[in-house]
């Protein structure tokens, strides 16, 4: 069957194959592999973009294919970045904490190995004491095990509420992006139990890797960032290539009928809502060891919004289009604010970019709904004509 | 064979302090046609609607099948999974998707969301949308999408999704709105077809369709039922002539 799903989706094939010849060159042309055409820090822009791409197309079938505007899933992006932020921050500080204490003639009791540990880290926003949160940071398989589970759980519980109140649209909307501000209100507090405002840091250091190279380190995250975006787009392809697409557009289209087929909607946007949080977690979880850093601005209301019109510019209702959109969006944004393009000199007055590139943004978000709605994956149509 | 399939009895529904349903009470047996007629505002897509599960009467039972269900506190998708099928006055298919798509959405399977991500396409349920297909006149038209069909071959769509459920009782509102006179026709074939195995429940306006389908006839009148019998039994009854039929020749 496996040859027949392929077969009837050759978009899927393509794209993996792309994906594969970008990774592969990449690789190649990167520090690590001695070529050093791509720098180390481009090639970690290029793994985040990669997970970008990935929440990406999970945004694309809660949306384009599910009709579910939600306004939120980078809050379960960040999520699974704290997830694994904890755990990197934890087994480094607590390496470096064991090599201090080991000059001391007498051993240290685990207490105050412990203590150490959270005054390294806690340190920063007044207090040693560890959270309860962070009763399982020192195990890297049940910090995973959160990357998948939390986001998963806060998906379900939310999404069981507001969808069995049959909240829709612009409601529906409004709620999720008042979950992300609450998530990142809360997280700015000191005593929330992660470092407030600073956030988590320091994730590019590896616990385990010292000695590793930051070139070879970001070309490893790199291809397990491709990884996740190639068996991500193969998962949700498949999901929605069946009946399973079928009933999900339906529910896009026209809920009401959808029900008096006899489909509990609710359960199958719980789903679909819970699977894309889920793959969210995962992206996030791959995207800050390489950003090195999060913070609770990461995934205050305007992340999740720039989410949504990456994939409106990209083409809503094809998962390539996501694809197309993060990559293209997210790469021209930090062309634009990192200082990249060009003041234009009107005499009058300069065009400084970093300021008016979110107009620009703004504008092409405006300029694509109204006249192209398909997005720049639409122009794919013109050059695959179907057979008539 | 038990004698009543659906049972509504002493039903009435408020919105806003109107009466849409007074104390409405009307049996539908296993098999068979019946069409439910009235003026605008009688009650008759508010009766379905409760049916249905959309709507929740203030009163009354609504007792349904063998085990004597109560559908009423039952959600829409649960009810249609025992049996109910509705036709929507518009056509209502999906668009987007192609005619074996919206086919073999309806199609009585299993409709849990695992289910449905595990369901593998098999010979007998091709066959079964083949049948159907033959059977609303769509088969050279499974590939194209709903969209691109015409009205008629969109309601006989929506006709074959419902067959397609394999309901027990088939609730039709208004199936030959905007059809030529074959459609029409071929419409009544179908619905008349579908009555021999099933309880198919007509709501319609128009008096020269009903006529055509020649099956016992309710008259609905602000929420309840005025009369009922065959056609020119209603349509001799002096209360009917006055509320209903009275008006166009007044």
């Amino acid at each position: 069957m496996h040859n027949t799903f392929i077969a009837r989706n050759p978009s899927v094939l393509w794209f993996l194959a792309a994906l594969g010849l970008f990774t592969f060159g990449v690789t190649i042309l990167s520090e690590a592999t001695g070529l050093g055409l791509i720098s180390t820090s481009f090639v970690k822009t290029l793994g985040k973009t990669l997970c970008l791409c990935l929440i990406a197309i999970a945004m694309d079938v809660v949306w384009g294919y599910c009709g579910i505007l939600s306004l939120g899933h980078f809050a379960f992006f960040g999520i699974g970045g704290y997830a694994i932020g904890m755990w990197l921050m934890y087994a480094r500080t607590e390496a470096i904490v064991l090599q201090n204490f080991s000059a001391q003639t007498i051993p240290a009791t685990p207490q105050e190995i412990s203590d150490a540990i959270g005054n390294q880290i806690f340190g920063v926003v007044g207090s040693s004491d560890f959270p309860a949160i962070w009763s399982f940071a020192d195990s890297l398989v049940l910090q995973l095990a959160m990357v998948v589970l939390i986001p998963g759980l806060l998906a379900l519980v939310f999404g069981w509420l507001a969808f069995r109140s049959r909240v829709t649209g612009v409601y529906l909307s409004i709620l999720t992006q008042a979950m992300t501000l609450a998530l990142s209100l809360y997280l700015f507090q000191n005593d929330s139990g992660l470092r407030g405002n600073n956030g988590l840091s320091g994730l590019q250091n590896i616990p385990g890797f010292e000695q590793t190279p930051q070139a070879t380190i970001s070309i490893v995250f790199f291809l397990a960032s491709a990884f996740a975006l190639g068996a991500g787009y193969l998962f949700f392809a498949w999901v929605i290539s069946g009946k399973m697409g079928s009933v999900v557009q339906g529910i896009r289209d026209n809920e009401a009928r959808v029900r008096f087929l006899g489909y509990h909607v609710e359960s199958y946007k719980l789903f679909i809502f819970t699977i894309t949080a889920v793959v969210s977690g995962i992206a996030g979880a791959l995207y800050y060891p390489q950003a090195g850093i999060i913070n609770p601005g990461e995934i205050a209301p305007i992340a999740s919004i720039y989410l949504a019109v990456w994939v409106a510019i990209g083409g809503r209702g094809r998962l390539y289009g996501a694809v197309i959109g993060a990559a293209f969006v997210s790469l021209l944004s930090s062309w634009f604010t990192g200082g990249g393009a060009p003041d234009i000199n009107l005499g009058f007055y300069t065009i400084q970019w970093t300021d008016w590139w979110l107009v620009l943004l703004g504008l092409s978000f405006v300029v694509v709904t109204l006249y192209f709605p398909k997005g720049i994956g639409g122009l794919f149509d013109y050059l695959v004509r179907k057979p008539s | 064979m038990i004698a009543t399939l659906l049972e509504v009895s002493g039903v009435t529904v408020t919105f806003d302090g109107f009466r849409a349903i007074n104390n409405l009470s009307i049996q539908f047996p296993p098999t068979g046609l019946r069409a439910i007629i009235g003026p605008n505002g009688a009650g008759k897509t508010t009766f379905m609607d409760i049916v249905t599960g959309k709507t929740k009467p203030d009163e009354g039972h609504v007792i349904w099948g063998e085990e004597n269900v109560s559908l009423l506190g039952l959600s829409e998708s649960d009810i249609a999974t025992r049996g109910i099928g509705r036709k929507f006055q518009k056509p209502t298919v999906f668009e987007a998707q192609t005619v074996r798509q919206n086919l073999a959405m309806a199609l009585k399977n299993p409709r849990s969301p695992f289910a449905v991500l595990t369901h593998r396409r098999t010979a007998k349920n091709a066959a079964k949308i083949e049948a159907i297909a033959d059977e609303i006149g769509l088969t050279d038209s499974l590939t194209r999408i709903a969209g691109e069909l015409s009205h008629g071959q969109k309601q006989w769509l929506e006709i074959g999704m419902l067959l397609a459920q394999d309901p027990r009782l088939l609730l039709v509102d208004e199936p030959a709105a905007g059809m030529t006179v074959e459609e029409r026709e071929k419409t009544t074939d179908i619905l008349r077809r579908a009555a021999e195995t099933r309880s198919v429940v007509v709501v319609e306006h128009d008096m020269e369709f009903v006529r055509r389908l020649d099956c016992k006839v309710t008259v609905l009148h602000e929420g309840a039922v005025l009369a009922e019998g065959s056609l020119d039994h209603v349509t001799s009854n002096q209360t009917v002539i006055d509320v209903y039929l009275g008006r166009g020749h007044a």
